[in-house]
């Protein structure tokens, strides 16, 4: 397959970009953050995400979507990505609807996913425990107590758990990682919000005999994987527009700064990593749309792909925002500045669902090295 | 309704590779060890390294297929750009080398094609897919380095011959190259780019010298050119006089096209990796140059992402020039890091200083590597021109 965009993926970016620059800019990320907004996200721009068709992109016709695919998502990703705006389309949309596709037993597709592709209904995946992305490391009991199980553990960064309808946990069932779905208001749940840096939504929840139906399980580790590595990929689109973004921005700045009476960006201490900078981004942009499109493709190669791609943007993200920083200088350090705002972003989504050097180490295994 | 352009191309594919598979030896599918000159490079005083090579060759340029996508008037092989693509999976597919290699089918033949008379290409283009003559080239000099534009080599007009007089350096295989093609300068009155002429000249002429130039890596194929009183006819030059520097920026941008792997199937990093050092606990034995290797592979890849993108952009009819611009900085730099990878991972024995591979070439590989950001373009001058042209960061007064 060409690694271009198509027309209709062309144009729902150029929508998305329209869109999200009027009514989610920075400043509307910042007015959430100073706010101590309790929800984190703005509702009615969620309800109008989801009147656009955002919510049901990826999600098969079959079950209420639009079957649109990835790389239609990845565009969407990408440009909420410069805009840093808060929605719960990573949380319910990449990886909780995705994961319910992949793990869901027909009945669970046909009761969750019309809901989601309409944007009534928010999914929360609570999977990691540990102080850094270690999926398999689950420690959270499910004991099977006749047609009951019973979910016992503390689950750590779950992206939006403490605004969402229903959860999916992981826990060890006899022993295997199964998935399960659980009301957010069911007994023995207990959330509470973390405060992150990038000013997006976290939250610690723990489980005391929490009490789910058999039924209720909702695909194993497998599932959770395969869910993980397609995030993964979503995630680095999103991070690519970030990495777009804080770049343009500080290419804008170098041209408009004046020093030693000329605009700094004549400076060729400065030009040299711009380039570099501009280099590996380009990199970035052909990586993570061969990466969305071997989603599309179900690709064998996804686990290799995912790790390369989230590996490299974390990489490329971490130098571009910390240059951007020291290019803008002593107006880099402020809040009132946005470019920080990139930067802190960066941080928080560098760690979601692992970062550079737990994707190197991942890539290099799957090659057998 | 049938498609008849793809079921032509498929019919093509499966041809081809039976062709491939029937005319080319089994030594010409093995991976190449000693680097250029276990490749066929032509010319009038060439000599074969075996049987298999000769029969290859000549197999190959019967069929036009040492160029595959020139002309077939001049001897190429004709074929379309789709046929040539396949042609070239096919090749990369089996593991065939390169028949041919020389500095005529990647730079002069293209510029000759664009901008030589029907008379040039009939003589040039045809003596390049045949093999018969071996040309260098003749751009940088001792003061014209990065400022290539600064040459002063000069070409007289003495009416209907110029006499030449100046130096090259970096002549690749002067010693051993027929012709050369050069930038002179032709008028010392204009800009510096707009007196600069594109000029043919054969290496037999009286006033030609050569002397080798020994490398960091030991033996190189880099020379030293000296042109004293060279009598050169005016038909030799190609375009029109002072078009030069046009010819010369033309030349540069041509898609570098080879036939096949050059050197067939390289071997992938991570599995020379665990040849060096081996495995422990399922893991590469040596846990920092693991990390390493792994960044290193990530970045081939993108870059390769990155080309095939251009290649898809270009076919579909968009310019790809800005996604283009940073291809030589990038995979230069990634070359040097690659070697400077793989001599750590060989330890001493990486340090060894041989003739041929078995007896460790690989340092002075490593040491070659160092010039592949300075030859064909610094890569300061690739990061400058990405920060002016791509990015419109301004120029300082």
């Amino acid at each position: 397959m060409a690694l271009l965009l198509n027309e209709e993926q062309e144009m729902l970016k150029t929508s998305a970009k329209e869109y999200l620059n009027k009514q989610a800019p920075v400043a509307a990320l910042r007015f959430l953050r100073d706010a101590n907004d309790k929800t984190g996200y703005n509702k009615a721009l969620w309800n109008e995400m989801a009147e656009m068709g955002w919510c049901a992109l990826t999600i098969k016709e079959a079950y209420g979507g639009m079957g649109f695919g990835y790389v239609g998502l990845g565009q969407i990703l990408e440009e909420s990505g410069r805009t840093l705006t808060a929605s719960p389309l990573v949380s319910t949309v990449l990886l909780g609807a995705t994961l319910v596709e992949l793990g869901g037993t027909e009945a669970q597709k046909q009761a969750l996913l019309p809901l989601v592709a309409e944007g009534q209904l928010t999914l929360a995946v609570a999977f990691e425990e540990k102080n850094a992305h270690r999926p398999l490391a689950v420690e959270t009991q499910a004991k099977v107590d006749g047609d009951d199980i019973v979910l016992s553990g503390k689950k750590v960064f779950v992206l939006d758990g403490h605004v969402s309808d229903k959860l999916i946990v992981s826990a060890r069932k006899e022993g295997e990682i199964a998935l399960f779905l659980v009301d957010a208001n069911t007994p023995g749940l207990s959330i509470e919000r973390q405060i992150m840096m990038d000013s997006r939504n976290a939250a610690t929840v723990s489980l005391d005999g929490v009490k789910v139906k058999a039924a209720d399980q909702i695909g194993d580790q497998s599932t959770l994987e395969k869910a993980l590595d397609i995030a993964r990929i979503g995630l680095a689109a999103e991070m690519l527009g970030t990495t777009q973004e804080a770049f343009e921005r500080t290419i804008a700045y170098l041209k408009e700064r004046v020093q030693f009476k000329v605009p700094i960006g004549s400076f060729q201490a400065l030009q040299h990593r711009a380039a570099t900078m501009f280099s590996e981004i380009e990199i970035c942009k052909s990586m993570v749309l061969k990466a969305l499109q071997d989603i599309d493709a179900d690709s064998a190669e996804l686990p290799v792909m995912a790790s390369m791609t989230k590996a490299k943007i974390g990489e490329v993200i971490q130098l571009v925002t910390n240059e951007a920083i020291q290019m803008f200088g002593g107006i880099g350090m402020t809040d009132d500045e946005e470019i920080g705002f990139f930067l802190k972003r960066a941080r928080v989504a560098q760690q979601t669902f692992g970062d550079y050097n737990y994707h190197l180490d991942r890539f290099a295994s799957l090659n057998g090295f | 309704m049938i498609d008849t352009a793809n079921t032509d191309l498929a019919l093509f594919k499966k041809e081809t590779r039976e062709w491939l598979i029937a005319n080319c030896p089994e030594s010409m599918r093995q991976p190449v060890k000693n680097g250029f000159e276990e490749i066929y490079g032509g010319g009038r005083k060439a000599e074969f390294i075996s049987e298999d090579q000769k029969i290859w060759f000549e197999r190959m340029r019967d069929k036009g297929w040492t160029a595959p996508t020139w002309p077939a008037a001049y001897g190429g092989g004709g074929l379309s750009n789709a046929q040539g693509k396949i042609l070239k999976e096919e090749m990369a597919d089996l593991g065939c080398r390169a028949p041919l290699w020389s500095f005529g089918l990647m730079m002069l033949g293209p510029a000759i094609l664009h901008f030589g008379t029907e008379e040039q290409k009939q003589k040039y283009i045809r003596e390049i897919c045949r093999g018969e003559i071996w040309w260098c080239q003749g751009y940088s000099e001792p003061g014209a380095g990065s400022d290539l534009a600064g040459l002063q080599t000069s070409a007289k007009d003495m009416g209907d011959h110029y006499i030449v007089n100046g130096q090259k350096v970096w002549t690749s295989y002067a010693n051993k190259a027929d012709m050369i093609f050069c930038l002179v300068r032709t008028d010392n009155e204009v800009p510096k780019q707009r007196g600069i002429s594109f000029l043919l000249i054969d290496m037999e002429t009286e006033g030609v010298s050569v002397q080798p130039i020994k490398l960091i890596s030991g033996k190189s194929p880099f020379c030293e050119t000296f042109f004293d009183n060279v009598k050169v006819p005016k038909e030799n030059i190609v375009g029109r006089v002072n078009e030069g520097w046009t010819i010369a920026k033309n030349l540069l941008t041509h898609e570098r096209t080879t036939v096949g792997n050059l050197f067939g199937s390289i071997l992938p990093l991570h599995e020379f990796a665990v040849e060096a050092v081996g495995m422990e606990n399922g893991k590469l034995a040596d846990s920092t140059l693991r990390p390493e290797v792994a960044r290193l592979m990530i970045n081939s890849f993108g870059l390769k992402y990155a080309i095939d993108q251009t290649m898809d952009m270009t076919k579909a009819g968009h310019q790809p020039g800005a996604k283009s611009s940073f291809f030589k900085y990038y995979g230069t730099e990634l070359n040097k890091d690659r070697y400077e990878l793989m001599v750590a991972l060989k330890g001493y024995e990486g340090l060894q200083w041989g003739e041929t591979y078995e007896e460790g070439k690989l340092a002075r590989d490593m040491c070659r590597t160092k010039g592949n950001s300075i030859e064909g373009g610094t890569t300061e001058v690739q990061l400058n021109i990405i920060a002016k042209h791509v990015l419109g960061l301004p120029i300082k007064k």
